[in-house]
């Protein structure tokens, strides 16, 4: 009894504020002044196997409206006709073996036939050989990373994180065109090759998902798992995470922009400078202010989703680093804690995800911001040498 | 704790000549049949009430894109325990409230085979759910790993997850206990010259069900019992680092999680299989057909769990395996769904609630199961798995077969539990409110699913928002349409229009020999069968 009217306070607390956005929804409905189409079918396909899939639910979708109607009107017959009100003597008829026999083989038969085309597009789907180029993808909580193994671009590797701002989430800004299904950096793929990829996840389970290619594909921890496609036409297509990998399981999208050869070309040359510019020294000594503002960058890519951009975390699930014991004890313990991650918890192992510099920089800023003013300096070599302890 | 508040109902007929508590101390002790089927109807009554609110949070935050009103763990929370508690509170113990109410007085019995194992798996079920309930407030909240409780998620979820890994536990005796009772019962206590292919459908479904959960739900254990050990005991059956599979936890739970969605149905056609000739006046068409399909289910249940497993990565010949097995089903299904249409063929047709809930649950499941026949395609499986077309399909499998035939029995034996009719105007009014309103919550979610929206979010892109908007809209009318239930039913508790033995005219079966409403003890001395009550 409880526990139920306490769930009912609950809900009686969102009411009025409710209320309000029915009206509002409503309005946007009947005016027909929302701002999306009213999708009804599937994602238009740019593969071959996405257009197979497509046809076959179209086919689907004919097969079952057909049942429906063949069945319910012969329900519907009876409802009207068959009726006490009318008259209507019940028969007494209860069994027929005929009939029975009837309805076992005709759906077998329907099924049989549905069964061919279904196999085939299948078969299709998961004939991942002979690619024209392999990408890696690993699932993090809550952001992809792409690192592409063979072709022009191999080498290139990076972390794709949503682009969409905290305050349009929050309800304080206005939503944008593609809120929610837009990354700092998405996959660039070229036009018209095979593309096999690589799915893997750092933490729990994830999902890489692109319907517009019928891509959809679990990336499990410890293992790889292989899909792929051929875009057919340049453009950006976008997905979502599609299994449930936690807290921000609905902020983690899928972008692809499939590209022209020549823009592919020049997308890869421009990776291969930045690679080479950026790569970084780990030698380097940095002083305290330049060491704070990298590393405030690589907190909020990497850690405020989880303990805040405050710092004060999301307890207990996931702690406060403003004062936490950790941060403010040895910076070995720091340093170890987010190279090597927190078993059994959502604190991940960064070791293969950052660099030294980064490691060092994003340690320095938590043992420096808000209230934590350690004033400490924590050089790349620091890190280096914890590596692989 | 909700029954013991209307101990003064049941108490109305009680015609015990040898004396027992009344009170509280009643409905604790009580070994009868017919209290406990009360107490499992009111329990599970109450647990829909909880897991409703839970998915009228869910449309509130859903409503309009952006978030609102929850963070998105708590989304995570209310999502599994919206799920939990709806099948393991609501709907598994409100259809073992119809079995202990109507197994006995169905086949001549005087009780169930087990009394006090009875009162006991009963009693098992509020800890469970104060467990489940309770935490929420815990630190760290409730699993938020949604009810499949996939690692490595699991594992990283705080102790919310082991209050859930007990609550499934103890929720899982409970149901293996009355399963076998149930089973007891049918298979030794049928009154004399009652064969078993003369025995009424329900009683058919829910031995058949009995076995499916004895054989599925230790498996569920086994499960949860890897993920507690995973969790404290450094095992790694999970994880990879430790040379586990996380997937290897996905295979086990649909081994369980399969023949538990038939378990959910079963019962239901049982119940509609009732209803539906007692309203055509006419014998139910094809009772041998239907007592193979059922069997035929019941089997091939499981052996089509990975359907549930198309991305994750299994291989090719598996996926095909399992694609041909899910198909299969469609035919004993199919043939359960002619033999209805076919009972109502040229019958004396009347639409009092009972038969419009089984209307209703003939419409709506058969809507479920044909997307389920799209589904158990693997292509176009691997493009909707994980979306709203999963939710939409599984709503009408799940509320409008098994909750609308569940309303379907409420209406239908009311009569016979209170001694009154029930207020039809009333009751017609609950079933179109339920029938529209969850049409509109629904139906559009087969169009989101097909656009691309993953399940399990609490916020989305904005080509999602409008049907959104009509999907909430319709959750929010269907959720406060079942507090008509209420109202229904205790009217027909305090009076009405007396109910004769036999209220519905062309109602067959033992139970309706009885006098309305069924005394506290029936059938002591094993009744006279005949082929007048049989149900073929």
């Amino acid at each position: 009894m409880a526990r139920y009217s306490n769930n009912n306070r609950d809900t009686n607390r969102l009411r009025p504020a409710f209320a309000g956005r029915l009206c509002a929804g409503l309005l946007a409905v009947l005016s027909g002044a929302a701002n999306a189409a009213w999708e009804l079918n599937l994602q238009e396909p740019v593969t071959a196997v996405a257009k197979r899939v497509y046809e076959l639910h179209s086919l689907l979708l004919w097969v079952i409206v057909v049942i429906f109607v063949g069945v319910f009107a012969v329900v519907a017959y009876s409802l009207v006709f068959h009726r006490k009100s009318q008259g209507h003597k019940a028969a007494t008829f209860h069994d027929n073996t005929t009939v029975e026999i009837a309805w076992t083989v005709v759906p077998t038969l329907i099924l049989i036939a549905i069964a061919f085309p279904a196999t085939s597009a299948l078969v299709d789907m998961r004939d991942t050989s002979q690619p024209d180029l392999t990408v890696k993808v690993t699932g993090y909580q809550w952001k992809w990373g792409y690192e592409y193994l063979t072709g022009d671009a191999a080498g290139v590797k990076y972390m794709s994180v949503l682009a969409t701002p905290r305050d349009q989430i929050e309800n304080k800004a206005p939503k944008g065109e593609h809120y929610l299904l837009e990354v700092d950096r998405p996959l660039v793929v070229p036009v018209g090759k095979k593309v096999r990829i690589l799915t893997t996840a750092n933490d729990v389970i994830h999902n890489w998902s692109v319907p517009a290619f019928a891509v959809k594909t679990d990336a499990v921890p410890g293992f790889l798992r292989d899909t792929w496609f051929r875009a057919e036409k340049e453009g950006t297509y976008r997905g979502q995470c599609s299994e449930l990998c936690g807290k921000d399981h609905g902020f983690m999208p899928v972008v692809v922009e499939v590209v022209s050869e020549e823009k592919y070309a020049a997308w890869v040359a421009e990776q291969k400078t930045q690679l080479a510019a950026v790569a970084e020294d780990p030698n380097k000594v940095w002083a305290l202010d330049e060491l704070l503002a990298h590393g405030e960058k690589v907190y909020t890519a990497n850690c405020a989703a989880c303990h805040q951009a405050n710092g004060e975390g999301l307890p207990p699930v996931f702690p406060a680093l403003d004062g936490s014991k950790i941060v403010m004890g040895p910076k070995q313990a720091h340093l170890e804690m987010v190279i090597n991650g927190k078993p059994g918890t959502a604190m991940a192992a960064f070791a293969a995800q950052l660099s030294d510099t980064d490691i060092a920089a994003v340690v320095a800023y938590e043992r420096n911001a808000w209230t934590n003013k350690l004033g400490e300096v924590i050089q790349p070599a620091e890190v280096k040498a914890l590596r692989g302890k | 704790m909700q029954a013991t508040s209307h101990a003064g109902y049941a108490g109305h007929h009680d015609h015990d000549s040898h004396g027992h508590p009344t009170g509280w101390k009643r409905w604790v002790t009580t070994t009868n049949h017919k209290d406990i089927g009360t107490m499992y109807l009111w329990f599970s009554f109450a647990m829909f009430l909880v897991g409703g609110a839970m998915s009228l949070i869910l449309r509130a935050e859903l409503f309009t894109p952006g978030l609102q009103y929850v963070s998105p763990e708590f989304y995570n929370q209310m999502l599994t325990l919206h799920a939990l508690i709806m099948v393991f509170g609501a709907i598994m113990p409100a259809f073992v409230g119809f079995a202990n109410w109507m197994i006995p007085m169905m086949i001549g019995a005087s009780d169930m085979a087990f009394a006090r194992m009875n009162n006991w798996s009963f009693w098992l079920l509020p800890p469970a759910a104060i467990l489940l309930s309770a935490s929420i407030f815990v630190p760290g909240g409730a699993a938020g790993t949604g009810w499949t409780l996939y690692p490595p998620l699991s594992i990283q979820m705080g102790m919310g997850m082991d209050m859930a890994i007990f609550a499934v536990h103890i929720l899982g005796m409970s149901s293996i206990m009355g399963s076998i009772n149930i089973v007891t019962t049918i298979l030794n206590m049928r009154t004399p010259g009652m064969t078993l292919m003369k025995m009424p459908l329900f009683c058919w479904t829910w031995l058949v069900t009995g076995f499916l959960l004895i054989a599925s739900m230790p498996i569920l254990a086994g499960a949860v019992t890897m993920l507690l050990t995973d969790r404290h005991f450094g095992t790694s059956f999970f994880s990879a680092a430790g040379g586990g599979d996380p997937v290897l936890f996905q295979h086990i739970f649909w081994f369980f999680g399969h023949p538990e969605v038939y378990i959910i149905a079963l019962p239901a056609f049982g119940v509609v299989s009732h209803v539906i000739p007692a309203f055509s006046r006419k014998p139910l068409f094809g009772y041998v057909s239907m007592v193979y399909a059922i069997a035929a289910i019941g089997l091939i249940s499981f052996f089509v769990w990975a359907h549930h497993m198309y991305v994750t990565g299994i291989p090719l010949t598996g996926q095909l395996y399992f694609m041909y097995a899910t198909m299969l089903i469609a035919i004993p299904t199919g043939v359960k769904v002619f033999n209805w249409v076919t009972t109502m063929w040229r019958g004396s047709l009347t639409f009092e609630t009972p038969m419009l809930f089984a209307l209703g649950f003939l419409v709506l499941f058969t809507i479920g199961g044909l997307t389920g026949l799209v589904l158990a395609m693997t292509a176009v499986d691997i493009q909707l798995q994980d979306t709203y077309y999963v939710v939409a399909h599984f709503h009408y499998v799940m509320v409008a077969g098994a909750l609308f035939s569940a309303y379907a029995g409420l209406y239908f034996w009311l009569p016979k539990w209170t001694g009154h009719m029930y207020n039809e105007g009333l009751g017609k009014l609950h079933f179109w409110s339920s029938m529209i309103f969850f049409n509109i919550a629904f139906f559009p979610q087969h169009f989101l699913g097909l656009a691309g929206m993953p399940r399990r979010i609490p916020d989305y892109a904005q080509q999602f928002a409008d049907f959104n908007v009509i999907s909430g809209i319709g959750a929010f009318g269907f959720g406060f349409s079942q507090l008509l239930v209420l109202v229904v039913v205790f009217q027909a508790m305090k009076g009405g229009a007396k109910a004769s033995s036999r209220p519905w005219d062309g109602a067959h079966g033992l139970e309706w020999t009885l006098p309305s409403p069924a005394p506290y003890h029936t059938f002591e001395d094993p009744p006279v069968f005949n082929q007048a009550e049989a149900h073929g």
